[in-house]
């Protein structure tokens, strides 16, 4: 039988998402050894397990070197990749934001400078609006810019807030509401149809029991 | 020497199908080397593409470098022919890598039957599609799917024009979690939208899909669309367990009308073969016959792990600064005669494997 190949994005997320493909069946032990292993197989169960840059993974997926994988929908994006969406996870909820310092109004009589790590999310969501504006890709720390006058707003992705209120900003709009996803190589799908659907099944159905208690619990 | 050996796979790939096309009386269409860039710029949305490799021509004319080959075939369709056309096509095209999403030289080979289609001529041209990959692998997969069954059941629901390249989008995606909630959002009613999420996420041999398809049947599209996917899956007979149905194969439906494919290979990381029927494209460029054509693109079979013989050639002659050029040439003609690869050098070349090491002298 043909390993299913999976690329998982390294991190906190990574490991929620492992957490959820051991409780449908399909552990790798070895993955929780200390070690500087990147690759972890259960040839009984048909899985190989692989940790790689969370932005990389779409990347992995689409040129099939991985048969599935989990990426946040703000990757997915971003980079548009070729690939299949077949189920939201339900994890890794955040929103893409506008953010801006508190006192800061768009009177929109200039061009509005947008500082992001994603500049297609920016570009796509000013266009329709019909915003003219001016993109500063930047690869991190992007709460910096609109204090140190880099830019007017930041597009960003935000979970709690936190770090926008630290540093005196605060979100404006919600562009878009962000969960991680598990997708799938086109190829792969069709030819390990079947372990990959049974895959997702599991996926799938573990996720809206989880929604549902978590629902009644908070009901 | 093994003609299949000395030959590079895509090389090896395009003489196959060109002996298949015309096994099938297809006849060869050899095309000029550039179009006006005019021709492209009208139907944008045919080549999925907005980058096309452009240029000025000798009479200052913008021209364009081809980056689809469908489109200058059927410029130059008569109408109203009676007999079908059937022409195949070996053709280098220009377009942006989907992955690197840099120009890529892509060989194309493909062929385009066109004027009044009967259900034989669409069967023979998804036989053909079929038998093209098995050329290639004989491990392949046709999906196969009809863009009326999915439009006539938009029809149903009274999806507006503007509302229907979302749901395809998410069809294409096969993004059932979306598809649900954008369905909800239109307030379609639940019973279709359960059936668009079940045609999105199909992925059967028609022997299992026809039947729950049967069910989903509303209105005389969905019927018409139905028997004719029915009659090809048929038609085709052998390679029909090759052919899966998945109606996540979607295109612009202002260009294709009714049966579309995709084809695949184990081991390739996306499709190697498209194709459709796209009658409503000849209606956009003011010829009234029906067309449904493919094209394998054979830029993907590097990938492909290579064959058996892995020697770059079956002898190497070395020889020394005393010897005489005459001495060489008769050692490696002897070996020639005798059937083998030579290559004569005076050191031996790094990072090529030979069968035999000899020297001459």
């Amino acid at each position: 039988m043909d390993l299913i190949n999976i690329a998982l994005p390294k991190g906190r997320l990574g490991e929620k998402v492992y957490q959820i493909f051991e409780e449908v069946g399909y552990e790798c032990p070895s993955i929780r050894e200390e070690n500087r292993k990147l690759i972890f197989e259960n040839p009984k169960l048909g899985v190989r397990y692989f940790w790689v840059k969370p932005s990389d993974v779409p990347i992995y997926v689409e040129r099939g070197a991985a048969d599935v994988g989990v990426a946040g929908k703000d990757i997915l994006l971003e980079y548009l990749p070729d690939i299949y969406e077949l189920c939201d996870l339900g994890i890794g909820k955040c929103r893409m934001c506008v953010a801006g310092k508190k006192d800061f109004y768009d009177t929109m009589g200039r061009t509005l400078r947008v500082a992001t790590k994603f500049p297609r999310i920016a570009k796509d969501y000013y266009a329709s609006l019909s915003r003219n504006i001016d993109i500063i890709k930047l690869n991190g720390s992007i709460e910096i810019a609109p204090i140190l006058g880099l830019s007017d707003v930041i597009v960003d992705i935000v979970e709690t807030g936190k770090t926008l209120l630290e540093n005196d900003l605060e979100p404006k709009e919600t562009i878009v509401a962000i969960s991680a996803r598990l997708i799938a190589n086109k190829v792969s799908y069709k030819f390990k149809n079947q372990e990959i659907t049974t895959l997702c099944g599991r996926v799938e159905q573990f996720c809206r029991l989880r929604e549902e208690q978590s629902k009644n619990t908070a009901g | 020497m093994n003609p299949e050996l000395t030959l590079k796979d895509d090389e090896w790939a395009i003489v196959r199908l060109r002996m298949l096309y015309r096994q099938y009386g297809y006849t060869y269409y050899k095309m000029s080397e550039f179009e006006e860039y005019d021709l492209y710029v009208r139907n944008k949305n045919f080549l999925n593409t907005d980058n096309i490799l452009t240029f000025t021509g000798a009479d200052g004319k913008l021209m364009a470098l081809k980056p689809d080959v469908t489109l200058s075939i059927i410029k130059n369709t008569k109408d109203g022919q009676g007999a079908l056309q059937k022409v195949y096509y070996s053709e280098n095209v220009y377009r942006p890598s989907p992955t690197s999403r840099d120009y890529r030289e892509i060989m194309q080979v493909g062929l385009e039957c066109i004027g009044e289609l009967d259900l034989w001529a669409m069967a023979e041209v998804v036989l053909l599609a079929a038998r093209s990959l098995e050329t290639i692998s004989g491990q392949y997969l046709l999906d196969l799917s009809h863009l009326g069954f999915v439009a006539g059941l938009l029809d149903q629901a009274q999806v507006k024009a503007e509302e229907r390249t979302e749901l395809m989008a998410l069809i294409g995606k096969k993004n059932v979690p979306a598809l649900k909630q954008a369905c909800e959002r239109l307030g379609m009613e639940a019973d279709m939208a359960r059936d668009l999420c079940r045609l999105a996420t199909m992925y059967a041999p028609p022997a299992q899909a026809l039947e729950p398809l049967r069910e989903m049947v509303r209105n005389r599209k969905m019927a018409w669309a139905l028997s004719e996917l029915e009659s090809v899956c048929t038609l085709v007979g052998d390679v029909g367990s090759h052919l899966r149905l998945d109606f996540s194969v979607v295109n612009d439906m202002n260009y294709y009308n009714s049966l579309i494919f995709r084809g695949y290979l184990p081991g390739l990381p996306s499709g190697i073969l498209a194709g459709g029927r796209y009658d409503n494209l000849l209606k956009k460029m003011g010829k009234s016959s029906g067309a449904i054509g493919f094209g394998v693109y054979l830029d993907l079979l590097e990938r492909v792990e290579p064959k058996g013989d892995s020697y770059d050639a079956d002898v190497l002659l070395l020889y020394g600064p005393d010897t005489s050029p005459a001495q060489v040439a008769r050692a490696a003609g002897e070996h020639r005669r005798a059937g083998f690869s030579v290559r004569t050098e005076r050191q031996i070349p790094p990072g090529l494997k030979f069968r035999w090491i000899k020297e001459v002298g």
